[in-house]
């Protein structure tokens, strides 16, 4: 507190092994596996663990490893189960959904698409039961579930991509495939096929809001580290009881750009911040190729987009087309 | 006058770094001192200019009016103010502005006996900026790289650069970049969540404090970095989104001139190759 670092911490303290507040009836025990992390105790608190599993978190994981399984395993199988050939091209392979013929057949056989299916149910259901975790953790300890709410707004977008706007569009292979470098293909190409994602006015929004979440947790972050001198870092102590570190914060941005938050309001801020990402970010999904089918179009046709005037040929020819009829 | 109950016994003398106490006081909630002085003259004719430029033309779309840079053709050089010259002087204002900015929120930090956090993370965000209207169009020997001052004309600008480089997610600063900006916004939503959640806990509960803050993440995903960590996490994070993001437009050009896939060609070529794969 006193000390001044803001990289790393220079004097770690090792006191016992903090077990956790009791929780409310209905919970399974903690297991108390006893670790410290030297290197976490670089960054953060050293202390690693307790561990809670609970049947939400145990089945959580235990879909999980499941879906993770049959990813790896088609990406495994996809460069015919050669060990070096998979590690060496991971970050390019790939599992796919169903080619649009099979629309939102859910039968749909396996090498065709069908474990793409199957991943997504499990990662879902695993996602889910996350949740489900997130939430009762939060209520067991006699506390709110914004937690669980701003998770849940993350989630409203995954589904939006994989689940939700596949089921408006008819076919599953609207859906992003599994693999690192083919959801990039993935993005750059529904960006493209629905004339270029800058001018979707909720894709705009989602980025205000990225943008603004990570300038919030700048400032935010950065407002509690120099206070700390002051004890700043207990916010909810701050909250309920100001101190001078809750005073010197607010004065600093208020001397700054004439307004400030409370101690209590800059996380909602962030809290509404964070979850708007997310949540307009799958508005931009849902409302693409179901309402709008073309977001330059769109964005001419309601006056914000310049409408350029025509420099090439109504039908230009690729060069090697030509060529290749000449031939 | 636009004081908070506590204010007064703050708003004390010092901590300038120039002209003394000449500038030491403040109009309504602001602090003013050389830099308030010097940052309102920048942003007042930085304004103007912009206002000027548009006048210049026939736009009426508020979403298509824009302050561009010159002509390639005019290098490093100044350029006539309705050819771009007008926006070499925005460009000026701006830096201006910005530098003014990072130093009254010094003189602040002093005032007020904290940290100097903040600027330097703000230095961070005009880094970015630095890097798009000034690094990379000197290396690349041009001020006509810069981007445009204009709502829509700005992301035109970042769809085509981006297309020239034919996909730019194969930047890998810029993946760098992306995922610390996502992960900056989940660290967020996490933070917030869990101290509205502890002074915000429902009926009949009493308030919460940090020793359920941190068994809270511990329960929920086995480790709590803390609230002290929290904040030098999410801090570290967010710097890193704005460095790399300035790091992924200064290599774009001047470091790489194809396409950002052919980047990994080098990867797939490796004496490591067995076969190659269709993707």
């Amino acid at each position: 507190m006193g000390s001044y670092s803001s990289i790393y911490n220079r004097i770690q303290v090792r006191g016992p092994f903090d077990p956790g507040v009791p929780m409310k009836p209905g919970s399974d025990t903690r297991i108390q596996s006893k670790a410290f992390s030297y290197w976490l105790g670089k960054i953060g608190d050293p202390q690693l663990g307790p561990l809670y599993l609970g049947w939400s978190g145990a089945a959580s994981l235990a879909f999980g490893f499941i879906a993770i399984e049959i990813i790896g395993l088609n990406m495994w199988a996809s460069v015919g189960w050669d060990p070096y050939a998979f590690v060496r091209n991971l970050a390019f392979l790939s599992l796919d959904p169903p080619p649009a013929k099979y629309g939102l057949n859910p039968l749909v056989p396996l090498g065709d698409g069908g474990w793409w299916i199957l991943a997504g149910f499990f990662l879902t259901t695993s996602i889910l039961l996350w949740w489900v975790r997130s939430y009762t953790r939060a209520r067991a300890l006699g506390m709110g579930t914004h937690t669980s709410w701003a998770f849940a707004s993350a989630i409203f977008l995954y589904l939006s991509l994989g689940l939700f706007r596949p089921i408006l569009m008819g076919s599953w292979s609207e859906a992003v495939p599994f693999g690192i470098i083919t959801h990039l293909n993935w993005t750059a190409s529904v960006s493209v096929l629905y004339g270029n994602w800058y001018y979707n006015p909720f894709h705009m929004l989602s980025i205000v809001f990225l943008y603004g979440s990570t300038m919030l947790f700048a400032m935010h972050g950065a407002t509690i580290l120099s206070v700390s001198r002051f004890g700043g870092e207990r916010e909810a102590e701050e909250i309920v009881d100001r101190g001078t570190a809750a005073e010197r914060g607010a004065l600093f941005w208020r001397w700054t750009m004439g307004f400030n938050a409370t101690f209590e309001s800059i996380h909602r801020w962030a809290w509404w911040f964070a979850v708007l990402t997310t949540f307009t970010g799958a508005i931009g999904v849902l409302l693409t190729g179901t309402v709008v089918d073309n977001w330059y179009l769109w964005g001419v046709k309601h006056g914000i987009a310049p409408s350029y005037p025509s420099v090439y040929p109504s039908f230009p020819i690729p060069d090697e087309a030509t060529r290749s009829v000449l031939q | 006058m636009a004081m908070l109950s506590f204010e007064r016994k703050y708003r004390v003398r010092g901590g300038t770094l120039v002209g003394g106490d000449l500038f030491d006081f403040w109009v309504g909630p602001f602090y003013v001192g050389f830099f308030g002085v010097t940052a309102i003259f920048f942003a007042l004719l930085g304004s103007l200019l912009i206002f000027y430029d548009i006048s210049q033309g026939n736009e009426t779309n508020i979403f298509a009016f824009s302050v561009n840079p010159p002509s390639i053709k005019y290098g490093l050089g100044l350029a006539p103010l309705n050819e771009g010259g007008t926006w070499q002087l925005v460009t000026m204002c701006a830096l201006g502005a910005f530098a003014s900015w990072a130093l009254r929120e010094f003189e602040i930090c002093r005032k007020l006996g904290i940290g100097w956090h903040v600027p330097i993370a703000y230095s961070f965000a005009v880094l970015a900026y630095v890097s798009l209207v000034v690094i990379r169009p000197l290396l690349l020997g041009a001020w006509g790289h810069g981007f445009p001052y204009g709502i829509m004309s700005h992301l035109d600008w970042v769809s085509n650069v981006g297309y020239q480089f034919l996909h730019f997610h194969y930047n890998p600063a810029h993946m760098l970049a992306v995922t610390f900006f996502f992960t900056t916004t989940m660290f967020l939503g996490l933070h917030a969540g869990v101290i509205l959640g502890a002074v915000n806990p429902g009926e009949g509960e009493v308030v919460k404090y940090g020793e359920h803050e941190n068994a809270y993440f511990r329960d929920f995903i086995c480790y709590s970095i803390g609230p002290y960590g929290i904040h030098r996490l999410g801090l570290f994070f967010a710097l890193n989104a704005g460095f790399w993001s300035a790091v992924c437009i200064i290599i774009s050009g001047p470091f790489w001139d194809r396409g950002w896939p052919y980047f990994f060609d080098f990867y797939l070529a490796t004496p490591a190759a067995i076969g190659n794969i269709a993707y």
